[in-house]
């Protein structure tokens, strides 16, 4: 029997915003527990909630981004359940008229192009964190009100690879617009998956399961692979996959039943009374449409044609809009695409592990880099002179001072080394011969004697070149 | 015997707002919120033939705020008010973990 299968993502999303969504308190991790917070969070009796201008505006932004429809006439809906993160007893969400719908990503599994379909984005309030211990339960609520997008996906998605191409792509589009910092090790992009497998032919969709604790995207894709493969192994045998909710278990690489469901989740959605609808104009999304930066797959486009670097290098500088716009700068700047994609990849990337930063926040700067690759291509130092100049640029040293400073300007002028090369030629003879019979590792060597003679400051190339020619005569 | 709500839809509300009722006392209740939705179901005489439904009574639009953070300071006088506290946290009995999100 063949199966087909079909994955549905739900993905929350906190917005980067200074504000909650609906009261003033400051949108801060890491601070002492509930001190973020106010009487609209903890839901007292007569407060009323206000709508942050900034969160509608991010999730237009974020809605224009996946090319959604933007909702003209918005409003809230009042989401209602009972738990103590949640001391309203009930979620200001969207559930009729989400702020955005219907829009795509394009994704990429082994070179195939497919779009997947996002079926509707709204904006939500995120709830408080409990922490629990054997005999009581600790609330701090200053997540509460913290605002989320949820990106609801259309039933596109029919494989485990897909669905990690899926979510790469949209973690991708909404770091690009800025209005999150999208990090699922951080808890600002959380995902639900939900996965049915059915006969090939069959028109109804198979029974659904839900997955939960997927804390990276590659616990979703091993998740997702081994409920794949649970529910077919179930059919083919003649079994019934029951409506239930797993939860991936990181040492086994399973899923372990955690509850079953009975009937569907009754929250009594109605309108939100307490907020006043909006009004979207076109005028605003228009204006907001001109604020968005260029989306990542448009600049790997413009790398690879305009700039001659390779797909995959164009991919690994998409990969952050940070580390995108740094490239650009270096490009603005006068640096070699190649060079520039190389530095940013390996040096700059190595440093960023080892000390476990972002790039912003360290002190190299696209301008600095470019001088430095620019004093490599004119040949004025070596690569090996630009691991000491890079050190320096890490410090915020500007490199062609400090260049200048330690005197490593690289030697490339014949003229100066035309004496050292004969010198060199004439006494290593064995070296010479072992050359002419045709030991390319000979001039290897000579050029490691040149080297020992100029403290390493002799152009590699050039002494290369006229070697060859001194010794070709 | 009622017609709008069933014995049975009285207790899958009441389990919703976390509210205990006794089978003996279901009837009761069953009568009571049947009389109570027939109250409200005059507003059903009034004819809306064409009439777009409402999601805001308030001839309100567009109030929103900026995106400003402003902190009230309030976070003693909350907790003070609160039936339990430890460590700055609201106390609650041990939660029964539903969501699987650790949290």
């Amino acid at each position: 029997m063949n199966f087909e299968t079909t994955i549905g993502l739900e993905v929350h999303v906190e917005l980067k915003t200074n504000s909650k969504i609906f009261s003033p308190s400051p949108v801060e991790f890491g601070d002492e527990p509930n001190s973020n917070t106010n009487v609209i969070d903890w839901g007292y009796p007569g407060v009323l909630p206000t709508t942050n201008k900034g969160v509608v505006h991010d999730g237009i932004m974020a809605g224009l981004a996946l090319h959604a429809q933007i909702e003209r006439h918005p409003h809230f809906d009042r989401k209602n359940y009972f738990y103590p993160d949640n001391p309203k007893a009930y979620q200001i969400t969207q559930s009729e008229t989400p702020i955005a719908h219907d829009g795509w990503v394009e994704i990429d599994v082994d070179g195939k192009k497919k779009k997947i379909g996002i079926a509707e984005m709204h904006i939500e309030e995120d709830a408080g964190k409990n922490s629990h211990a054997s005999e009581y339960s600790y609330v701090d609520l200053n997540r509460q009100g913290t605002p989320l997008i949820e990106i609801v996906s259309k039933p596109d998605i029919s494989s485990p690879d897909e669905a990690y191409a899926y979510l790469e792509q949209l973690r991708q589009v909404i770091q690009f617009t800025g209005v999150s910092d999208v990090k699922m090790e951080e808890g600002s992009m959380r995902v639900d998956v939900n996965i049915s497998v059915r006969p090939v032919g069959q028109k109804e969709y198979g029974v659904k399961t839900e997955l939960k604790n997927l804390n990276s995207f590659n616990y979703v894709k091993k998740g997702l692979a081994f409920e794949e493969q649970r529910h077919q192994r179930v059919l083919m045998s003649g079994g019934k996959i029951s409506q239930e909710t797993r939860r991936f278990d990181e040492t086994t690489g399973q899923t372990i039943l955690m509850r079953t469901k009975e009937g569907s989740d009754d929250y009594r959605y109605f309108p939100e009374p307490d907020l006043p609808v909006l009004n979207i104009s076109q005028e605003w999304i228009d204006s907001i449409e001109k604020e968005l930066p260029e989306p990542p797959a448009k600049r790997r486009e413009r790398y690879v044609n305009e700039l001659g670097i390779t797909d995959y290098d164009a991919m690994v500088i998409t990969q952050t809009k940070e580390m995108s716009d740094f490239f650009d700068k270096m490009i603005a700047a006068g640096a070699d695409a190649k060079l520039a994609a190389n530095y940013l990849q390996g040096d700059v990337n190595a440093y960023m592990n080892d000390n476990q930063v972002e790039l912003q926040d360290t002190k190299i700067t696209p301008e600095h880099l470019a001088t430095m690759i620019k004093l490599i291509s004119d040949g004025t130092i070596s690569s090996k002179m630009a691991k000491k100049v890079f050190k320096a640029i890490t410090n915020g040293e500007e490199p062609k001072k400090f260049v200048e400073d330690k005197g490593m300007v690289q030697l490339s002028d014949p003229a100066k080394l035309q004496p050292i090369v004969d010198e060199v030629v004439a006494a290593n003879p064995q070296s010479v011969e072992d050359f002419h019979n045709g030991k390319d590792r000979a001039i290897g060597f000579l050029v490691g004697q040149i080297m020992k003679q100029t403290h390493g400051k002799a152009n590699p190339q050039v002494i290369n070149k006229m070697l060859k020619d001194s010794m070709s005569k | 015997m009622t017609e709008k709500i069933s014995e049975d839809q009285v207790k899958h509300v009441a389990e919703l707002a976390k509210l205990k009722i006794a089978d003996d006392q279901l009837p009761y209740f069953t009568t009571q919120l049947d009389q109570i939705i027939g109250l409200f179901e005059t507003l059903s005489e009034v004819d809306t033939e064409g009439v777009e439904p409402t999601s805001s009574v308030t001839d309100q639009i567009n109030v929103m705020r900026d995106d400003i953070a402003e902190n009230w300071n309030q976070r003693q006088a909350l907790l003070d008010n609160a039936p339990d506290t430890a460590d700055g946290y609201i106390r609650v009995p041990t939660i029964i973990d539903e969501s699987g999100d650790n949290e």
